[in-house]
């Protein structure tokens, strides 16, 4: 190619921002990274230094990471999982058990406290070793029968952390859980200093901006590790088995070592996040982890956008924040755009009327169903649908039609 | 790695006799199974009978809900979630329209009698017409769609189910009219074992409407368009078949008899909350697939079967142990018998 073609003029044409912008999945990686970077800032200048919004989204984060993680077992091997959530209890207990006073109390009598940056890969190998003991004997199964033994796996976990409290303690859950320390760390007015220093050594005390900062890290990370996986052999490997199994059984892959292999590393980001988890909340519960849980994040990778990885940290996000904080944001608002339009004797409680911030709160689950049929109705495919699927859908329908045609003419 | 996992397949389908090992391991569980109850049976007797006796008032109504899961499934492979808050609503509505009725509980009254025989078919009705509903609007759009959709679909749908029971009564648990009699002339000891009216009145209406379901599904021509929907769409559209109306007609029928089965729920139980149906349903889900998704005797049986395994557990292994049994063993008889008890070993498509 001729070096002179290459247009020098402007830093536009030559980071090819153009051609980038136009790819779809590289824009929307290319929003959410803006996005983020800006968001701590502008939300601390938007609410008056409040960093609500700012844990919000690092709690979010968590529900990025198991989307992702999801994502490798639904969207590339094809393996319906139902019951995800129990691999992000593996991982959160896990790092509570040994970051915590808990296991003072137990048959054990030793508290453990290691640090958090050792635990979080505990939590992933454990978590990924879970998936793969339950995938071992149950990975021969076809299809959806699969999805009820991940199902019953996830009613169980949880259960068996409620039941031994002994351990665990129950119900009343593991709280006090130690926080991650780093050499140094920078300080600031948004944390409540005066002004900025260098703190040294660091403890994360609920510091939102700091787990903002790590989930944004630990996120970071994940994406760089998936799309890797995704080019891979192994990646290619799970879709050919998500297309077709006996065919890719026929071209010399291991199915079983390669559906193994997708439950496992699609277990350990969730036990990664489960004790990213741990440490952010301070506290870990059984209730943390039913079936909502992992029924909420299928929801997120599938009306993402299955397979693609930017489209189901949209969609993560997006139900994320629909689920945390608009709906709980809803009756407040509704009331007060009540007041402004005059219409403030609705807000009142009068006989069977329960007040319009009540009959709202009331509404929010009805609103979150019907969030969910339009948005499947509208795009089967989930916002943003892999393009390879994209194009193979296409080129079936294509097929059926040539087919439909022939049939015709015969 | 690779080498041990296809050892232990090679292992699994080990014959002796006809028989594969993996069988061989189903068979030894449930001989486990068997011995440690009639143990029991043979130590305390009456416990085991009352525990028996609520085990199969139970299983009745798990076996009522389980066979709507497996029908949907058995003829569009789609795990309806919305059917566990059909059979809550069933009850939500029954309860409101009996509120019209003068309501004396303690006795078999001519009022009580003819509020249920009107209520029972109106409810049922009204729960087909809403069942059918959803399919049309939820999940008929997406029959071509990737394999997922209708699935979340039929998360929202549940959702929105349970956000309008829980618009229209609240969080509250709300009370069913006790229409049952229960007095003391209704209730009775034989060999020490404590039966009610109630018992027997919900094993005999299963026993009736499963029986009404299996003739419709073996003897009438729409039941016969069912089975050869769920065998092949395809073919059975060849054949002159409407699909659309055959699929229609399997939630409308799967919903009567949720909607019987929520009725039943209330009579039995007399309180109940907007959430019942989630838990309820995937209980009743898991019965579907303990007998062999798709298989219409199957879920019966099941439901049955886990009725009696949460009785059981409940008494003898403590009930916050009883989830993790009922999944336990679902897991157990997928991993040594993959399509369920009375599934059929089906050819791979």
């Amino acid at each position: 190619m001729n070096r002179a073609a290459v247009p020098r003029g402007s830093l536009l044409a030559r980071l090819r921002l153009r051609e980038r912008i136009r790819d779809r999945d590289t824009a929307l990686y290319g929003i959410l990274l803006i996005v983020a970077l800006v968001f701590p800032a502008a939300t601390l200048y938007t609410q008056d230094g409040s960093t609500y919004l700012i844990s919000l989204a690092g709690h979010a984060g968590t529900y990025v990471l198991l989307a992702i993680g999801l994502n490798v077992v639904v969207g590339f091997a094809g393996l319906l999982d139902l019951g995800y959530a129990a691999f992000f209890a593996i991982g959160a207990y896990t790092y509570a058990l040994f970051a915590s006073q808990q296991l003072l109390a137990s048959p054990i009598h030793h508290a453990y406290h290691f640090p958090f940056w050792l635990m979080m890969f505990v939590g992933l190998l454990i978590a990924a070793s879970a998936g793969a003991v339950l995938g071992f004997p149950t990975l021969r199964l076809r299809g959806d029968y699969l999805a009820i033994v991940t199902l019953g796996f996830g009613e169980i976990v949880p259960n068996v952390f409620y039941n031994l409290d002994q351990w665990t303690g129950g119900i009343n859950a593991i709280g006090g859980i130690d926080q991650p320390v780093l050499p140094a760390w920078i300080t600031g007015p948004w944390a409540g200093a005066n002004n900025i220093a260098i703190v040294s050594p660091f403890n994360f005390s609920f510091d939102p901006i700091a787990y903002y900062v790590l989930i944004f890290v630990l996120v970071a990370g994940a994406i760089i590790l998936v799309n890797n996986l995704q080019r891979s052999r192994l990646g290619r490997a799970w879709m050919a088995i998500r297309e077709d199994e006996v065919a890719a059984a026929a071209m010399g892959i291991n199915t079983v070592t390669t559906k193994l292999l997708a439950f496992a590393i699609g277990a350990s980001f969730s036990g990664f996040a489960g004790a990213y988890y741990g440490a952010s909340f301070g506290l870990v519960s059984p209730d943390d982890f039913l079936f909502i849980v992992s029924i909420t994040v299928l929801v997120m990778i599938v009306l993402g956008g299955m397979g693609n990885i930017p489209g189901v940290i949209f969609g993560a996000i997006a139900i994320y924040f629909i689920l945390n904080w608009f709906l709980p944001s809803l009756p407040p608002n509704i009331e007060s755009l009540a007041n402004t339009f005059g219409l403030g004797a609705l807000n009142d409680r009068n006989g069977d009327w329960p007040g319009l911030a009540n009959a709202t709160q009331r509404l929010t689950l009805l609103i979150f169903g019907l969030i969910l049929v339009t948005m499947m109705l509208l795009r089967p495919q989930g916002l943003f649908p892999s393009r390879v699927r994209e194009q193979e859908l296409k080129h079936a329908v294509a097929l059926e039609d040539e087919a439909a045609v022939e049939q015709a003419h015969a | 790695m690779a080498s041990s996992v296809s050892a232990l397949n090679r292992f699994r389908y080990l014959r002796l006799g006809g028989v594969t090992l993996a069988d061989y391991g189903f068979y030894v569980l449930c001989a486990t199974a068997i011995v440690l109850l009639a143990t029991q049976a043979v130590i305390d007797p009456r416990t085991f009978f009352q525990t028996l006796d609520f085990g199969v008032a139970d299983g009745a109504i798990y076996a009522l809900v389980a066979l709507g899961y497996t029908m949907v499934y058995g003829i569009i492979e789609l795990i309806n979630f919305a059917h566990g808050d059909i059979f809550t609503l069933s009850a939500f509505i029954g309860s409101a329209l009996l509120g019209f009725f003068a309501i004396n509980g303690d006795s078999l009254t001519l009022t009580n009698v003819i509020a249920l025989l009107i209520v029972f078919p109106v409810v049922m009705l009204i729960i087909g017409g809403i069942n059918v509903t959803i399919e049309r609007v939820a999940y008929r759009p997406l029959r071509n769609a990737p394999r997922l959709a209708p699935l979340i679909t039929a998360i929202g749908m549940s959702f929105i189910v349970e956000g309008a029971m829980y618009l229209w009564r609240g969080a509250a648990t709300i009370t069913f009219p006790d229409l049952l009699p229960h007095g003391p002339g209704f209730q009775t000891y034989i060999g020490g074992v404590f039966f009610t009216f109630k018992d027997v009145f919900v094993v005999v209406a299963a026993v009736i409407l499963v029986s009404l379901l299996a003739v419709f599904i073996n003897r009438s021509k729409l039941g016969k368009a069912m089975r050869a929907t769920a065998q092949d769409r395809d073919a059975a559209q060849l054949m002159g078949i409407d699909i659309n109306r055959t699929i229609s007609a399997t939630f409308f029928i799967g919903a009567l008899l949720a909607a019987a089965g929520g009725m039943i729920y209330g009579l039995y139980f007399t309180s109940l909350d907007y959430h019942l149906g989630f838990r309820a349903g995937l209980i009743a889900f898991t019965a579907a697939v303990f007998g062999g998704i798709g298989n219409i005797p199957g879920a019966a049986v099941g439901g049955l079967l886990i009725g009696l395994v949460q009785a059981f557990s409940d008494n003898y292994i403590g009930s916050k142990w009883t989830e993790i049994v009922i999944f336990g063993i679902l897991i157990g008889v997928l991993v040594f018998r993959p399509t369920g008890l009375l599934g059929m070993r089906v050819p791979e498509k």
